[in-house]
C-alpha cells in the first residue's frame, strides 16, 4: 500500500514536471516579445535590451527553464509581465474564490448527477428515463456562455432572486454553481445510471431483494455503494477542470477566479501567469486523481493495489 | 426577453429621471459611485501603468506638473504654478505649488519632481514610459543604467526645477503631463519597492484605502487635496472582473454608476436607438486613428502606385457601417481633433476603376496574393475582411491572418512578415494631443526598426527633418505655424501611401441618470476613459 502510494507521488512528480517543461516551451516559441511589451511603444532599442537582460530573456532557453525551476523549487513564481506583482500573490487571490465554486459546483453536480441518475435507472426505458437522459444530454452539450447568461437573466434580472453577478455571500455564489451543477451534472447522471443498471443486473441484488429486504434499504445498502465507484475518478477530472478555471462561467458571473486570470494573461502573452495557472491547475488535477484513486481503495475494499 | 428587461429597467429609470427633472447644473459635493470594469487593474504605479482602465485612475492618485482643462486638450498648469521657456527653447523653468501634500502628509518638494523623474527614466524601473523622456539632457546615461541621476534637471530651491533639454522639443509641455511624469514620494516607493503600484501615494484628488485583488478597489476623497471643492465625489468603488454586458444589465438596475467598458458591439445599436438609454449615454472623439499599414519595402508594396490603388479601393464608409457608425471616415493620419488636422486635404477617392488602372500601370493588371495580420477580437476581423473584400475587387487576393494582440505586434515589428496590418485594437491613440506623437512611433524612420511601431517601415528622411524642424518651433506664437507645418508633413506622407487611413473611432460612455457634469468629462480626450476628478452626483 505505501509502495503503491509512493510509486504513484513519484509519477505525478513527473507529470508535474513534464507539465512545466511543455508549458515553458510552447511560451518561449511565441513569437511576442516580453521585454517589447513591458518596454512599451516608445522604447529605444537599448531600453529593450535592458529588460530583457533583467528579465534573464536573453539566456538560451535551457537557462531559462532550470533559472525558472529552481525559483518553484523556492516557491517563486516570478512576477507577472504585466501587473508587476507576484504571481504568487495573484494567484493566492484567487484561489479562495476558485475553492468556493469548486466545491459548490461539484456539490450541485453530485447532486443532481447521481439523484437524476438513480431515478433514470430505476425507471430505465421509461418516458421519464428518456426525458431525463435528454436533459443531460442538453446540459452537457451547451455552450456555457449563453447557458450562463440565460440563467442570469433569468433568475437575477427577470425574477431578482439572486443579486448579477459578483463576489461576497452565498447568494453570490448559489447562481453559478447551481448553473455549473446543471451543465456538468450530465456528465454523472449518465454514469450513475449505466453503472446503476449493471448492478441492479448481478446476482446479489436479487438474492438481498429474496432474503426480504425492502426496495430502499436495497438501494441505499447494497446497489448505490456499488454503483457510486466509478463516479470517484470522474471528481478527480472534475476538480482539475474546475481549478484550470471556468473561464467563461467566471466572467459571465464576475466571479474572481483562477479562470478569469488565466484568461487576461493569455491576452496580454504575461507568460509567468500563464505557467503559473497551468502549474496550479496541473497540481490539482494531479493531487484529484491521486486523492480520488485512494478514496476508490475505501470505498470499494475488492480493488486490491498491491496485485497492480 | 429583451423587451421585459428593458420595461423592468425602465421603469426604475423614468422613475430615477422624473426626480432628478428638478435637479440643478451646479455640482454638488458628497456621493459614493460604483464603476466596474471587465479587467484587473494591472498597477498604479504611474511610472508603469498604461492601459484603459488605470489611466484615469491613475490621474486621480497622482499629479504631475502640467495637467489639461477638464474634457479638453488644453494644457494647464497642476503642481506647477508657473512655468518660464527660454529664447531658444532649451530650459524650461518651472515654480511650484507652495505646500501641496502627498496622501501620507508631506509637503511635495522639486526633489520629488526630479526624483519621479529619474525613476521612471531608470531602467531598473522597466516603464513604458521612459522614451517619452528622450529630449532631457542625460538621458542616455540614466536610460543605459550608467547614471541615476538626470544632469539636466536641477533644483535651485525646494520650489524650483529647472530642466534642461539637449534639443528643443515643443511637445514638453504635453510629456510633463503624462502620467509617466507623476510626482512620487521617495520614502513610499522605498517602502513598498516593486509593489508601490498596489500601495500608491500621490499628492492627487483621491487616495486608495483599498484593494482586493481582481475584485474591487476604493478610492476616497483627499481633503487635503490643493484644489478647493475638488473632487466632487465622497468615494468611488471599481469593481474589476464584471462582464460588459452584465454590468450594462447592472447599470440599467441602477446598481452601477458607469459602466467602463463602454457597450459591447452587439449591444450597440440596441442602446442607441433606445430613447431612455440615448440619455445614458455619451459620445466623443478621440485622438485615434484607424489604418491599414502597407509595408512599403515588401513587393508589390514597395511600388507606390499599388499603394495608391489600395488606398482607392477600400470603401470606408461601408466598414463604418460595420462597426454600427462608430466612427468617422478619415483621409489623412491625423484624427480631426489633432492640432494640425488639414480639414481641405481631400485625400484618395474610393474610385475601384482608378484603382484597377493604376495596378494595371505598376504592372499588377491581374492582382496579387497578400496577407492582412489583424487581432483576432470582434470587430477587428470583420473590419479585416471588408478590406479583403474590397481589394478583391481590384484583383488583390489578400489572406486574412487573425492573431492575439501581442503577437500581431510582433508580426509588424518584424521587417519580412506582415505586408499589411490593420490597426485595430492597437495602436494608434495618441499618449498626448499633440501631432508630433503621431509621426515618430508610427511614421517616422525612429519606429521603422524591428520592434518598432511604424508597422509600414515608411522610413521619408526628409519629411523626418521636416518633423524635426516643426518640433523646434517653441515659442507660444509659432504655435499655429507648426500646427500648420505639421499638418504638411502628414499631408505629405499621405503622396507616399504607407497607410490607408480608415476611420477616427469615437467613444462612447454609459452613466446613471444620478450622473452630474459636462459631458465632455464622461469622455475626457486626455483622462481616458472618464476624468473622476470632476464628475458629480446630483
Amino acid at each position: 500500500m505505501v509502495w503503491y502510494i509512493a510509486k504513484r507521488v513519484v509519477y505525478s512528480l513527473l507529470i508535474l514536471l513534464g507539465v512545466t517543461f511543455v508549458t515553458y516551451l510552447l511560451l518561449y516559441m511565441i513569437p511576442a516579445d516580453p521585454a517589447r511589451q513591458i518596454a512599451g511603444r516608445s522604447a529605444t532599442a537599448e531600453v529593450v535590451a535592458n529588460i530583457r537582460h533583467q528579465l534573464g530573456l536573453d539566456l538560451p532557453f535551457y537557462e531559462q527553464y532550470v533559472r525558472y525551476l529552481g525559483n518553484l523549487l523556492q516557491g517563486d513564481l516570478g512576477r507577472s509581465y504585466v501587473q508587476r506583482s507576484e504571481v504568487s500573490t495573484l494567484l493566492a487571490s484567487r484561489v479562495g474564490p476558485t475553492l468556493q465554486l469548486m466545491v459548490a459546483g461539484i456539490g450541485f453536480e453530485l447532486l443532481i448527477g447521481i439523484t437524476l441518475g438513480i431515478v433514470a435507472a430505476l425507471k430505465r426505458n421509461s418516458v421519464l428515463d428518456q426525458v431525463l437522459m435528454a436533459f443531460s444530454f442538453i446540459g452537457v452539450s451547451s455552450p456555457h456562455f449563453i447557458a450562463a447568461m440565460l440563467a442570469l437573466y433569468f433568475f437575477a434580472v427577470y425574477l431578482g432572486w439572486f443579486p448579477l453577478g459578483g463576489y461576497g455571500g452565498v447568494e453570490h455564489l448559489l447562481l453559478p454553481a447551481i448553473t455549473l451543477g446543471v451543465l456538468g451534472s450530465g456528465w454523472y447522471s449518465r454514469m450513475v445510471r449505466s453503472s446503476m443498471i449493471d448492478v441492479l443486473h448481478q446476482d446479489f441484488i436479487r438474492t438481498a431483494r429474496a432474503k426480504g429486504l425492502g426496495r430502499a434499504r436495497v438501494l441505499l445498502r447494497h446497489v448505490l455503494p456499488n454503483a457510486i465507484v466509478p463516479v470517484i475518478p470522474m471528481i478527480g477530472i472534475d476538480i482539475g477542470i474546475f481549478m484550470s478555471g471556468l473561464v467563461v462561467v467566471e466572467s459571465v458571473f464576475g466571479w474572481p477566479g483562477l479562470g478569469q486570470l488565466a484568461w487576461q494573461a493569455i491576452q496580454q502573452v504575461d507568460i509567468p501567469i500563464i505557467v503559473g495557472v497551468t502549474m496550479l491547475s496541473a497540481v490539482a488535477i494531479v493531487l484529484g486523481n491521486l486523492v480520488a484513486d485512494l478514496a476508490v481503495l475505501f470505498v470499494d475494499p475488492r480493488i486490491d493495489v498491491t496485485k497492480t | 426577453m429583451n423587451n421585459k428587461l428593458k420595461g423592468f429597467a425602465l421603469t426604475a429609470l423614468s422613475v430615477a429621471i422624473s426626480t432628478q427633472a428638478v435637479a440643478q447644473d451646479t455640482p454638488q459635493s458628497g456621493g459614493d459611485i460604483i464603476v466596474t470594469y471587465q479587467n484587473n487593474v494591472a498597477t498604479l504605479d504611474p511610472a508603469i501603468g498604461y492601459d484603459w482602465q488605470n489611466w484615469s485612475m491613475i490621474k486621480s492618485l497622482f499629479d504631475g506638473l502640467m495637467d489639461y482643462e477638464p474634457g479638453t486638450t488644453e494644457l494647464k498648469t497642476d503642481l506647477a504654478k508657473d512655468y518660464a521657456i527660454s529664447e531658444d527653447g532649451l530650459t524650461y523653468t518651472f515654480h511650484l505649488r507652495e505646500g501641496v501634500k502627498f496622501h501620507n502628509g508631506r509637503e511635495m518638494v522639486a526633489s520629488d519632481v526630479k526624483y519621479s523623474l529619474e525613476r521612471t527614466i531608470n531602467p531598473e524601473t522597466q516603464s513604458p514610459g521612459a522614451g517619452f523622456f528622450s529630449s532631457i539632457e542625460g538621458f542616455d546615461e540614466v536610460a543605459s543604467g550608467d547614471a541615476t541621476e538626470l544632469s539636466g534637471i536641477t533644483t535651485p530651491d525646494d520650489y524650483t526645477v529647472k530642466i534642461q533639454l539637449s534639443a528643443p522639443d515643443a511637445a514638453f509641455l504635453h510629456i510633463m503631463a503624462l502620467n509617466f511624469a507623476s510626482v512620487v514620494p521617495k520614502e513610499s516607493v522605498e517602502k513598498w519597492g516593486r509593489d508601490f503600484g498596489k500601495h500608491p501615494v500621490g499628492t492627487g484628488a483621491f487616495a486608495l484605502e483599498d484593494w482586493s485583488l481582481g475584485q474591487r478597489l476604493t478610492f476616497v476623497k483627499n481633503d487635503d487635496y490643493y484644489r478647493d471643492g475638488i473632487p466632487y465625489l465622497d468615494q468611488i468603488d471599481f469593481e474589476i472582473g464584471q462582464e460588459p454586458n452584465v454590468a450594462l444589465m447592472r447599470l440599467q438596475r441602477g446598481e452601477v454608476d458607469i459602466a467602463g467598458d463602454g457597450i459591447p458591439p452587439a449591444q450597440f445599436l440596441q442602446f442607441r436607438n433606445d430613447p431612455e438609454f440615448k440619455e445614458l449615454m455619451v459620445s466623443g472623439n478621440q485622438l485615434h486613428t484607424g489604418y491599414l499599414t502597407m509595408n512599403v519595402t515588401m513587393p508589390p508594396l514597395d511600388d507606390v502606385k499599388v499603394r495608391r490603388a489600395i488606398n482607392m479601393a477600400i470603401n470606408k464608409e461601408r466598414i463604418v457601417r460595420i462597426i454600427n457608425g462608430r466612427a468617422i471616415p478619415a483621409n489623412q493620419p491625423l484624427p480631426p481633433a489633432m492640432p494640425g488636422y488639414d480639414k481641405d486635404y481631400e485625400g484618395y477617392p474610393y474610385d475601384v476603376q482608378k484603382a484597377k488602372a493604376l495596378l494595371e500601370e505598376a504592372g499588377f493588371g491581374d492582382g496579387f496574393d497578400t496577407e492582412i495580420y489583424v487581432m483576432n477580437t470582434d470587430p477587428q476581423p470583420r473590419i479585416a475582411q471588408a478590406i479583403q473584400q474590397d481589394l478583391a475587387q481590384i484583383g488583390v487576393r489578400a489572406e486574412i491572418k487573425s492573431l492575439a494582440q501581442a503577437n500581431v505586434i510582433a508580426a509588424g515589428g518584424d521587417k519580412d512578415q506582415a505586408p499589411m496590418v490593420w490597426s485595430g485594437g492597437m495602436a494608434w491613440i495618441a499618449d498626448f494631443p499633440d501631432p508630433s506623437n503621431f509621426w515618430g512611433p508610427i511614421l517616422g524612420c525612429e519606429g521603422a526598426v524591428p520592434g518598432g511601431w511604424n508597422w509600414a517601415w515608411y522610413c521619408n528622411e526628409e519629411l523626418d527633418a521636416e518633423a524635426e524642424a516643426a518640433d523646434a518651433m517653441v515659442a507660444p506664437d509659432q504655435q499655429e505655424a507648426r500646427a500648420e507645418r505639421w499638418g504638411e508633413i502628414f499631408t505629405s506622407a499621405m503622396d507616399d501611401a504607407p497607410w490607408v487611413p480608415i476611420f477616427n473611432e469615437k467613444r462612447f460612455t454609459v452613466h446613471s441618470a444620478r450622473m452630474g457634469g459636462d459631458d465632455a468629462l464622461y469622455v475626457d480626450p486626455v483622462h481616458v476613459p472618464v476624468n473622476y476628478d470632476y464628475i458629480w452626483v446630483k
